[in-house]
């Protein structure tokens, strides 16, 4: 009898250390990264990791307003670079981001920012058109319009995303279809092919994981 | 017993003979609609959807058989020479243009048509590729 006992006593001990023993994830940081040293109050020294952030802009939006970084203070949001007028992959990506939208509609910590690379035809108005169109109404999600210099070199020097003007492409431009998971810090924090049901889904997931970073 | 056994035996052929001679029509509606089917999923599904859901109001639904019923004749015409006019699906107005695909053979017009208009619940049936080509010729 008492090595009964003695059994189950050691079994629900060791669930227990076992299950204290999983591990918090934490998302990945991406782009380049270095160590910087700096020295607190008492004069010791503490070497840091600094990653790769994303510097601020300044855009128009979908109602003509000048909109900066500032508007995604204290929020991850999720960056992507499309042209409305694109027939090959931005349909497919925009109806998946719809769905993380959907989900996520009512937490304001969330913030969705499409910037588009069509700088000669996407002015406000066609983005405001749009965004209707495409069942998107309020700032939670900024369309974004900029110069071509602007926006070409923060999507492949600080989104990490290709993109470019192609004549022998049929809609006149390509680009990677990545939505880029940004955390309040401004960093890189996951990178997902909207194209790809799989891992936009892997996207719903990921954002929980990132905002309970900050729950603490 | 025996004459049973013969007898259950020969029923049972003449119903795989009877089952293997599907007529040709609906060999060639299989056909047809696997590859219409790929050539759906390459040209058409980014902005049609995987269910011929559409997106929101940029691109119709597929979903509407009245609309596809009343436009049968012009449905090839459409998928080869795109769209550039305001479309009522489904109660619902669609203005965007639809792109054009020159680069389909009338073949692969035909595939996908037959793909769509028995998919998504349209249930049109078969439609050869000859009368296809016949209509894109006539494409206004």
């Amino acid at each position: 009898m008492n090595k009964i006992i003695f059994s189950i006593a050691v079994c629900l001990l060791s669930v227990t250390i076992l299950s204290s023993c999983k591990q918090e994830k934490k998302l990945p940081f991406y782009g380049e990264r270095h160590a910087e040293t700096t020295t607190d109050a008492n004069g010791t020294e503490k070497v840091d990791t600094v990653y790769q952030t994303i510097p601020s802009w300044s855009f128009l939006n979908q109602d003509s307003v000048v909109t900066t970084n500032k508007v995604t203070d204290g929020k991850i949001y999720i960056a992507d670079f499309f042209f409305t007028s694109c027939t090959t992959i931005c349909p497919t990506m925009h109806r998946n981001l719809m769905t993380v939208y959907n989900d996520f509609k009512t937490n304001p910590d969330v913030m969705f920012v499409s910037h588009t690379i069509d700088f000669k035809y996407d002015k406000p108005s066609v983005l405001k058109k749009y965004a209707q169109k495409l069942g998107v109404d309020g700032a939670k999600w900024q369309f974004l319009y900029g110069s071509k210099d602007s926006v070409y070199t923060l999507a492949e020097k600080n989104y990490l995303v290709a993109v470019g003007e192609d004549s022998t492409a049929k809609d006149g431009y390509i680009h990677q279809g990545y939505l880029v998971l940004i955390d309040k810090d401004r960093r890189i924090r996951g990178a997902y092919d909207g194209t790809k049901t799989d891992q936009v889904e892997q996207l719903k997931k990921d954002i929980p994981v990132l905002l309970a970073e900050y729950k603490k | 017993m025996r004459k049973y056994i013969i007898n259950s035996f020969f029923l049972v052929s003449v119903i795989a003979v009877i089952y293997s001679c599907q007529n040709q029509e609906t060999i060639d509606l299989q056909n047809y609609m696997s590859n219409g089917k790929s050539v759906y999923v390459a040209k058409c599904q980014n902005c049609h959807g995987e269910n011929g859901e559409g997106l929101g109001q940029l691109a119709p639904p597929l979903t509407d058989t009245v609309f596809l019923k009343t436009n049968k004749n012009r449905l090839a015409c459409i998928i080869k020479n795109g769209a550039n006019e305001t479309f009522v699906i489904n109660g619902k107005e669609y203005k965007e243009k639809m792109p054009a695909f020159p680069e389909l053979a009338d073949i692969d017009v035909a595939q996908v048509m037959v793909y769509i208009t028995n998919s998504f619940g349209n249930k049109q049936g078969f439609v050869d590729y000859k009368q296809v080509s016949t209509q894109l010729q006539n494409c206004k």
